[in-house]
């Protein structure tokens, strides 16, 4: 009797999960390639917001760079994120370079910056943060266009030491009532600076044989 | 008709699931910072709700007590799984924003406690009414809580609708207060969602309270007024 009703039951649960397996797997086929599409339709947007159309005529997303595990440290990454390559005619001109900044209020900020040839900044935004909702997301672009500081700056504009928020002395805005935030995200911006002067030989020398003397 | 009108209202009003049942406080709570959250959870809420009620109103008289559950549980699943993918593939920021909370809506007690409180009890028709119903009225309350908090935090309304409507929706911000609205920063976060939440089951009760005293006054007062006629009539 026990034995019966146990065979029943678990031939009429195995039949529910046959049936939903069906119908999720239905819906997944349905909806693969528009979510696929979706991603990288979003993935291009963020890519393309910090990256002037004139400065480049391919892919971004196809044209990556892995970064090695010893540089990545410099970044703060600990993922399998990657350098986007800008090329214009077939010449580098700029590259997008993903990087974590690990000191923010909550948890880690995660950004990318697109840095020209000549060390300038076209644009920094932030990817994902879980910082406090008023105060310290105002480094979304959404939110506030604090954000567009970076542009156009570069290690030497403004100089080293006023790389930084007022608070500490250096020429960035920090928030009313949030300061950490915008301090973690210069700061991590300034090292990502520091990292491009220091390895971008490894992005431009390829295909551009004279770059190596052209400094800003 | 009747028992339909009941239904809507029980669902709606009475017996709402986040007013009065208190049930989905999670998702309630923690995505309702703004109109736009908080409509595009209520609808994939009141998605998951209408199919499972339909599917377990369908299978009910198929499945025995002991497995019902489970059953139950995994119907759910699929759903909340299929809107996600949906979610996922025709409003992508806003399932971004939303992040973790549309696999969550599995765990919302309120979809299973219909399941097994009513679809799994009553007729096809009936159950799909009760779930919209349950459904609509989570939403409400969701879309109520998340304006209240956004004015008061952000001093604007209906931002970023173009998430879930396209962009012809990017107009449809409202900004109340003026360019120097600093913002009520509580309300924007997480104890401001329970001060509202508070707040509106508190109105919810002075309603009820003065419906019923009225209610009274009104059963009351046909005597009262007869019995003025009379006395009129005796005077006269």
């Amino acid at each position: 009797m026990l034995g019966q009703s146990i065979t029943k039951n678990s031939l009429i649960l195995g039949g529910f999960a046959v049936v939903t397996a069906g119908v999720l797997a239905f819906t997944f086929s349905l909806t693969a390639d528009k979510i696929a599409e979706e991603e990288k339709r979003a993935a291009t947007r963020a890519l393309s917001e910090i990256m002037p159309a004139h400065l480049y005529d391919n892919d971004l997303l196809s044209n990556t760079r892995e970064i090695p595990l010893e540089q990545q440290q410099l970044l703060g990454l600990e993922g399998d994120e990657k350098i986007y390559i800008a090329t214009l005619n077939g010449q580098t001109t700029a590259i997008i370079v993903p990087m974590i900044a690990h000191d923010g209020y909550s948890g880690a900020i995660k950004l990318i910056a697109g840095i020209q040839k000549n060390g300038q900044i076209t644009g920094v935004r932030v990817l994902s943060h879980r910082e406090t909702p008023g105060l310290g997301d105002k480094i979304d672009i959404n939110k506030n266009d604090w954000i567009t500081t970076f542009d156009g700056k570069s290690l030497t504009r403004p100089k080293s030491e006023r790389w930084a928020v007022k608070k500490d002395g250096g020429e960035f805005d920090q928030f009313t009532g949030a300061t950490i935030t915008p301090r973690a995200v210069v700061n991590r911006v300034k090292q990502t600076l520091t990292y491009f002067k220091k390895h971008r030989v490894q992005f431009f020398s390829q295909n551009d044989g004279n770059s190596s003397g052209q400094e800003n | 008709m009747n028992e339909y009108k009941e239904i809507s209202f029980n669902g709606l009003w009475k017996n709402n699931p986040a007013l009065v049942q208190l049930l989905g406080l999670c998702p309630l709570l923690a995505v309702s910072g703004s109109v736009v959250n908080a409509l595009g959870l209520g609808l994939a809420t009141l998605l998951v709700l209408v199919g499972s009620n339909i599917s377990v109103s369908l299978i009910r008289n198929a499945v025995s007590d002991a497995v019902k559950l489970p059953a139950f549980v995994m119907i759910i699943a699929s759903f909340t799984t299929c809107t996600e993918l949906l979610m996922q593939a025709f409003t992508y920021e806003l399932y971004q924003i939303l992040g973790i909370f549309i696999p969550l809506i599995v765990t919302n007690c309120a979809i299973l406690g219909r399941a097994d409180a009513f679809a799994c009890k009553n007729k096809l028709i009936p159950s799909i009414l009760d779930g919209f119903a349950m459904g609509l009225g989570f939403m409400l309350v969701l879309v109520a809580i998340g304006a209240i908090r956004e004015i008061l935090g952000t001093g604007i309304i209906f931002g970023n609708m173009h998430l879930l409507f396209g962009e012809a929706a990017r107009s449809w911000q409202i900004s109340l207060f003026g360019e120097n609205y600093k913002g009520f920063l509580i309300a924007i976060l997480p104890p401001g969602a329970f001060l509202v939440t508070g707040l509106l089951i508190a109105v919810k009760n002075i309603i009820d309270a003065h419906m019923k005293k009225r209610a009274a006054a009104k059963s009351k007062n046909p005597a009262t007024r007869s019995k003025r006629v009379r006395t009129t009539d005796n005077t006269a």
